[in-house]
């Protein structure tokens, strides 16, 4: 097979699948049966945006949006030797121009894919491929060439960062649990990925399995661990899957389980199904939840590297963290600690969403800046006759930058520094459309329902908080309410036991702080400068309206008055502000306004 | 029930840490976790029924009543709040019959919303017994949901 003088990769990935990429690789396969070139599929690519993708290897040829139809001309030019098929090309979003290969993909030249390297090039559920290239050789190395403590000082020199994203050391965690006296200990991989907006975790799984687990094993080894879990939440049925696998293909090659490598260090993982709670991603409550209990946090010291899993030293560490241990071995402390920033090194990956015009995967050097992830990488707005408004980073523990802030590197510190947080790597954009009120209401909704309910001031307090920003959104809005929010926000993150709590008013204090006019209107004004607030808006049909009926058609209250070819008129009694009228208008017309503020005014 | 419930217990041995598991396999089965089934549960790990409650109530899977035929998802993630998600949420709820998240009265729909499906650069989406549809709008749910429903009457 190796011979193979071409591959064709087809993604297959959450974001890929669900665009029906399996039917298109069975047609592909079909297609190429008999013939020299090998079909395989493979975990998430990252340009989610673009999907399904399929890619032509050694060249790199690049196909976006891949459909059933598309898959004839691709086996036709591969099959008679021809060129590639040119209207499947990405285009350049700028000059319009097909990009024949990812390697002239701006979204792909300017990342640096270390833990990404193996998602979108390997066939995630075969180990063959894994160890193709240079699979559990890291794994070999610490337990034939290196001792324990060799493993713990090569990861505590290599810099590396919770990737979590709390951005404790990670070399530190190794080095209390593998102090903690013990014979029995546990390594744990936190894949409790719950964060609105954040697909990581899920890619790194789905696409690359065993690097998580050959990290983990090396964990074992360092700390003197024999047993690993993976505690994975229910809603990503497809990195189970493929975790399954890859840890039975583990075993068989005797990369897991008694005697790894015929050596005589033994280590197994078993994977825990998350039942979807978030706080469980909390290491003292996910512990408790292996354990069979509610998913509470408890108070810390002892810190579970002492006292955790059934009260044994257990090491607990996020994916990515995990995936970044066997390049730390292979290529050296050195080389690892040679990327990024002074103080934040590697590499750092992010879900990239929201209003931007290449979502998706990406991974990047730490200290790159914003504005590079998300203009150079990410292609810039979704609507590009949109402006720029904001970036979410942390997820609910996050905040939201400013345009101002877009020259902000990207690195642990400077990012709390900012007010917001790395966070395990979610980065929402939003455009002017997004009401920056509504996106705190949001997320402490989000909290809110997620608050375990054990610390009054977290289970209260968000509830406060919820409730007034409500009535912000919904036009309710008080003179001092935003002075309430500030000093409910101080109570909650002082007395909260565990960063639920601790950051939940995150997402309010930096809108708070970057776009207090916003809140200030909605009070004051009862304006939603973003016309996003229902309560708040109001739609009108200009006098350009032809009189085509569109909206007058969809409308289902019956709000939209108006003979065929003349003007239409919203009855504001009957409408009910659900925006059809606005999506189904057709933009050549473009008759229909969204108002707020005075407007009420205005119609009296 | 019993039988059904005694070959899950079988691949148990009743441990306290195996209670999440063991509702988990019980709700595969049943689609929800039955008034028996918790009791049963609580006898075969020798946990009182309430803490069995505690533990299924603690975490957003798990549900006390059965599923309708149709399961509708909305995702309410980030990515997929900042472009509409909420409007999307309540264009299915409008179509199904139902004011909120819930179950029809005829078990025909059952509609839940999730924290993430994880596939935001298909914002917003939402999943249709299992499958997932993207770049959705109220134009493009109604249509959905219209044909799936038809789909279901020829069968």
């Amino acid at each position: 097979m190796e011979a193979n003088d071409k591959t064709v990769l087809i993604c297959r990935g959450t974001g890929c699948e669900s665009a029906k990429s399996p039917a298109i690789q069975t047609e592909l396969m079909s297609g190429l049966q008999g013939s020299d070139v090998e079909v395989k599929f493979t975990g998430c690519h990252g340009m989610c945006q673009q999907g399904p993708i399929v890619i032509v290897e050694p060249q790199g040829t690049f196909y976006a949006n891949v459909k059933l139809k598309d898959v004839e001309p691709i086996v036709g030019s591969l099959k008679n030797g021809g060129g590639p098929v040119e209207k499947l090309f990405y285009k350049d979003p700028a000059t319009k121009e097909g990009l024949s290969t990812y390697h002239d993909i701006p979204f792909y030249s300017r990342q640096k894919r270390l833990v990404l390297q193996n998602c979108g090039r390997i066939d995630p559920e075969d180990i063959d491929d894994y160890l193709a290239e240079g699979g559990y050789e890291g794994l070999k190395k610490a337990i034939f060439d290196m001792t324990p403590d060799a493993v713990v000082q090569a990861v505590l020199d290599s810099g590396l960062r919770g990737r979590g994203g709390g951005g404790f050391p990670t070399g530190r965690k190794w080095k209390f649990t593998q102090d903690a006296p013990s014979d029995t200990k546990y390594v744990l991989c936190n894949a409790d990925e719950g964060d609105p907006g954040a697909f990581m975790d899920r890619s790194v799984l789905e696409g690359d399995p065993h690097a998580v687990l050959e990290g983990m094993a090396i964990a074992g080894f360092a700390i003197g661990a024999q047993k690993g879990y993976i505690y994975c939440r229910a809603e990503y049925p497809l990195a189970i899957k493929r975790l399954q696998i890859a840890i039975e293909q583990a075993r068989e090659r005797g990369y897991l389980g008694k005697g790894i490598m015929d050596g005589d260090f033994d280590f197994d993982i078993d994977i825990f199904h998350g039942a979807g709670a978030f706080v469980c991603g909390e290491e003292t409550a996910l512990i408790t939840s292996i354990e069979g209990n509610r998913g509470m946090p408890r108070s810390r010291p002892p810190y579970p590297a002492v006292k955790g899993l059934y009260d044994k030293p257990t090491l607990l560490n996020n994916v990515k963290t995990y995936a970044n241990v066997r390049l730390i071995i292979n290529n050296g402390a050195d080389w690892f600690a040679s990327i990024g920033t002074e103080k934040s090194k590697g590499t750092a990956v992010f879900a990239l969403t929201g209003k931007i015009a290449n979502s998706g995967l990406v991974e990047v050097p730490m200290g790159i800046t914003l504005r590079e992830i998300i203009f150079d990488i990410g292609g810039g707005m979704l609507d590009p006759n949109k402006n720029f408004k904001a970036v979410q980073t942390g997820g609910p523990s996050g905040g939201c930058l400013p345009e101002s802030f877009l020259d902000t590197p990207v690195d642990y510190d400077s990012l709390i520094e900012a007010g917001s947080m790395m966070g395990s790597g979610g980065m929402v954009v939003m455009d002017e459309d997004t009401c920056m009120v509504d996106v705190a209401r949001y997320f402490l909704d989000f909290t809110e329902k997620e608050s375990c309910g054990k610390c009054v001031p977290c289970r209260l307090g968000t509830k406060q908080m919820l409730d007034i920003l409500e009535d912000i959104v919904e036009g309710r809005g008080k003179p001092g309410d935003i002075e309430l929010l500030e000093d409910l926000a101080v109570g909650i993150k002082a007395g909260s036991l565990c960063g639920l709590g601790q950051t939940a008013p995150n997402p309010v204090l930096t809108t708070l702080r970057y776009f207090r006019d916003e809140y200030e209107a909605h009070i004051n004004h009862h304006a939603c400068p973003a016309k996003q607030c229902k309560e708040l808006i109001t739609y009108h049909i200009l006098d350009t309206c032809v009189g085509c009926g569109l909206c007058r058609r969809n409308c289902s209250t019956n709000a939209i008055i108006g003979e065929q070819k003349e003007l239409h008129y919203i009855d504001q009694s009957l409408c009910h502000k659900c925006g059809v009228c606005f999506e189904v208008c057709p933009p050549k017309v473009f008759s229909v306004e969204i108002r707020t503020g005075e407007v009420k005014l205005v119609e009296s | 029930m019993e039988e059904a419930l005694s070959e899950i217990f079988l691949q148990f041995e009743g441990k306290r840490e195996e209670i999440i598991p063991i509702l988990q396999r019980v709700q595969e089965n049943y689609t929800y976790l039955p008034e028996d089934s918790m009791r049963q549960i609580a006898r075969f790990t020798k946990v009182p029924e309430s803490d069995i409650y505690g533990v299924a109530t603690f975490y957003a899977q798990f549900r006390f009543t059965p599923t309708g035929r149709n399961h509708i998802c909305v995702c309410r993630g980030t990515a997929c709040h900042v472009r509409g998600a909420p409007a999307i949420l309540e264009e299915v709820a409008a179509n199904v019959g139902l004011e909120d998240e819930g179950t029809t009265e005829d078990l025909e729909y059952t509609l839940e919303t999730v924290a993430c499906i994880g596939c935001c650069a298909l914002a917003p989406a939402i999943t249709y017994n299992e499958e997932v549809h993207g770049n959705l709008t109220k134009n493009k749910v109604r249509k959905l949901i219209k044909a799936e429903a038809g789909k279901n009457g020829s069968e």
